[in-house]
């Protein structure tokens, strides 16, 4: 049997800041419909198993396995919902499918973000009960404090911050799923209203509402469903020491660690001149510069001005977030790491459209948890 | 290895303790505000509740009608789209006599859940899943008279009243 893991199918629904004509099962079942469409599968035949990511305090639901098999056709199969991100919920497909416990996997994430009242005060139950929680700070300050520490170690500035949002919200402008596409100056982005200083509130995204749903496949199947299925090359994850105290607040070890995994899997050496396009976290604007640092892209405190020098760009040298990333496209909660891997997807198909990366054969795609996590992965993906 | 400990080091805590502020807690109410929509199906159902109607749908496929409506039947994951007025009786096919209340009171008369296979949905299978039930209340019976198997008609709110919610129904009581 091979190991080879390909993605076969994808499908999405919404990509809106507010979906209010459907409910979240109508807009996963949207998505699932088309996933199913574009692997040529059906779901009640063909699958074997099914993950979603979610997580119960943000779908206001415990338990929430409970209510996910219907609208992905898995009822009466095997089914498990993983409290993690998009590619958590892929690197279990794949692990499924690697074990030999299942040839086809679908694995759905989904974000009704504008169905949260109290986002804020919900994140909070992120913090730490007896340490953290009772000092009552809005969560987002620990992206403030983040974004200083890299500032100060690393030499980047604010405007090479800034930049980020320029690029990605551009890019999205092209991106027809994108909700956020914007043509920005750098002042209108470094003077916007302030969030938790350093970091502005223009640099950080907002969400959107989607589900995106994908097919998995061991290599024979993958071969027998379609002439040009994505391989998933390597997957790795990690976490670091989730303490506030003494995380290691310039860095981001965990991203090293999750995309030397991944490396090793896909047998990548040097991800400057192998991969062709990344699509990596941009919750924050700073982030998508110490992610790239970390990923090994280029050394610590080089990433500001290689972006400024315009190698990040659509038709620069390493093309980052040409969907627009999360300040382009939306923050998807969970599902970010899938709607990430879908524009992958894309990217390696060819059909990317306007904002298509000539060429594109190894894609790498990377995601954060978000504040106050240190909970990251990381996918190789090839055509 | 506990069982070497005759006494165990410490002191005990009693609710005392906790009132005089002897003790470390942290005392927080979570505040977490949803409001879901209800989407197609769903939204169509309340819609239909506030008018007295209870609407199920039918699927094109497998021509099964199933209550509460949704866009997508389960079982042959084929659309479903053909709405379907029901009559608000049926047959009670589960229910429970419950002895402590939603926030754990004990109750010495007890409430009565039961899901009730509503007429005109789809019949039960071999497998005895149903496809047409409604999960709620029996009201207006006598706990040791109800069975399974009795005949049941919904008691609704008032007009005036209705919310477009499940409670715009208020229970089910035995057809006599
Ligand atoms: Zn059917």
């Amino acid at each position: 049997m091979s190991d080879r893991v390909a993605i076969v199918g994808v499908g999405w629904s919404g990509f809106r800041p507010k979906t209010p004509d459907l409910s979240y099962k109508e807009l996963m079942y949207e998505a699932a419909v088309r996933a199913y469409a574009d692997a040529g599968v059906d779901p009640r035949r063909d699958v074997d198993s099914f993950v979603t990511v979610a997580e119960d305090f943000i779908e206001g639901t415990s338990i929430f396995d409970e209510y996910v098999p219907d609208q992905l056709g898995a009822a009466l199969k095997p089914v498990h919902t993983i409290t993690g991100d998009g590619l958590h919920g892929l690197a279990t497909g794949v692990m499924l499918i690697r074990s030999g416990i299942a040839r086809v996997v679908v694995v759905e994430g989904h974000s009704k973000a504008s169905n949260l009242l109290t986002p804020d005060t919900i994140l909070a139950y992120a913090q730490d009960p007896v340490l953290n929680r009772p000092l009552r700070l809005n969560t987002h300050f620990v992206a403030g404090m983040e974004m200083h520490r890299y500032l100060y170690e690393s030499g980047t500035t604010r405007e090479q911050c800034a930049a980020v949002v320029v690029k990605n919200r551009r890019n999205a402008l092209r991106n027809p799923l994108a909700a956020y596409g914007a043509d920005l100056s750098l002042e209108e982005v470094l003077f916007g209203p302030p969030l938790a200083w350093p970091l502005g509130k223009r640099e950080t995204a907002a969400t959107t509402d989607g589900a995106i749903v994908m097919v998995l496949a061991a290599e024979e199947v993958a071969r027998a469903l379609r002439q040009d299925p994505i391989w998933i090359r390597g997957i790795g994850w990690c976490n670091d020491s989730p303490s506030l105290e003494s995380r290691e607040w310039g860095n981001l070890p965990y991203i090293q660690e999750a995309a030397q995994m991944a490396y090793q899997q896909a047998g990548l050496r040097d991800p400057w001149n192998e991969v062709d396009v990344a699509e990596i976290d941009d919750t924050y604007a700073y982030k998508e510069l110490q992610t790239l640092e970390a990923l090994g892209f280029c050394g610590y405190g080089e990433a500001g001005s290689l972006l400024e020098s315009g190698a990040f760009d659509l038709d620069g040298e390493l093309p980052v977030n040409p969907s627009g990333g999360s300040l382009g496209v939306g923050h998807m909660l969970d599902a970010t790491g899938l709607m990430r891997t879908l524009e992958a997807v894309f990217q390696l198909r060819g059909e990317a459209g306007a904002h298509q990366v000539e060429g594109a054969e190894v894609a790498l795609v990377q995601s954060w948890r978000g504040v106050p996590t240190t909970s990251g992965a990381v996918a190789i993906l090839s055509n | 290895m506990t069982v070497r400990f005759k006494q165990f080091p410490g002191v005990s805590l009693s609710e005392e303790d906790f009132r005089q502020g002897k003790v470390l807690y942290q005392m927080d109410e979570l505040k977490a505000e949803y409001a879901w929509d209800s989407g197609i199906a769903i939204g169509a159902y309340l819609a239909g509740l506030k008018r007295g109607v209870i609407l199920g749908v039918r699927c094109s496929h497998c021509r099964k009608v199933v209550v509460p409506p949704r866009t997508v039947c389960e079982w042959c994951f084929r659309p479903m789209e053909e709405y379907v007025e029901l009559p608000d009786t049926g047959t009670v096919n589960t229910f429970s006599l419950c002895y402590i209340t939603w926030d754990m009171r004990r109750i010495s008369e007890p409430e009565i859940p039961a899901v009730i296979h509503l007429d005109g949905t789809s019949e039960l299978g071999p497998s005895s899943v149903i496809m047409g039930g409604i999960l709620h209340k029996l009201g207006e019976v006598d706990p040791k008279e109800v069975h399974i198997g009795m005949r049941v008609q919904a008691v609704w709110k008032p007009a005036a009243e209705r919310t477009g919610a499940i409670t715009d129904i208020l229970y089910f009581k035995p057809i006599r």
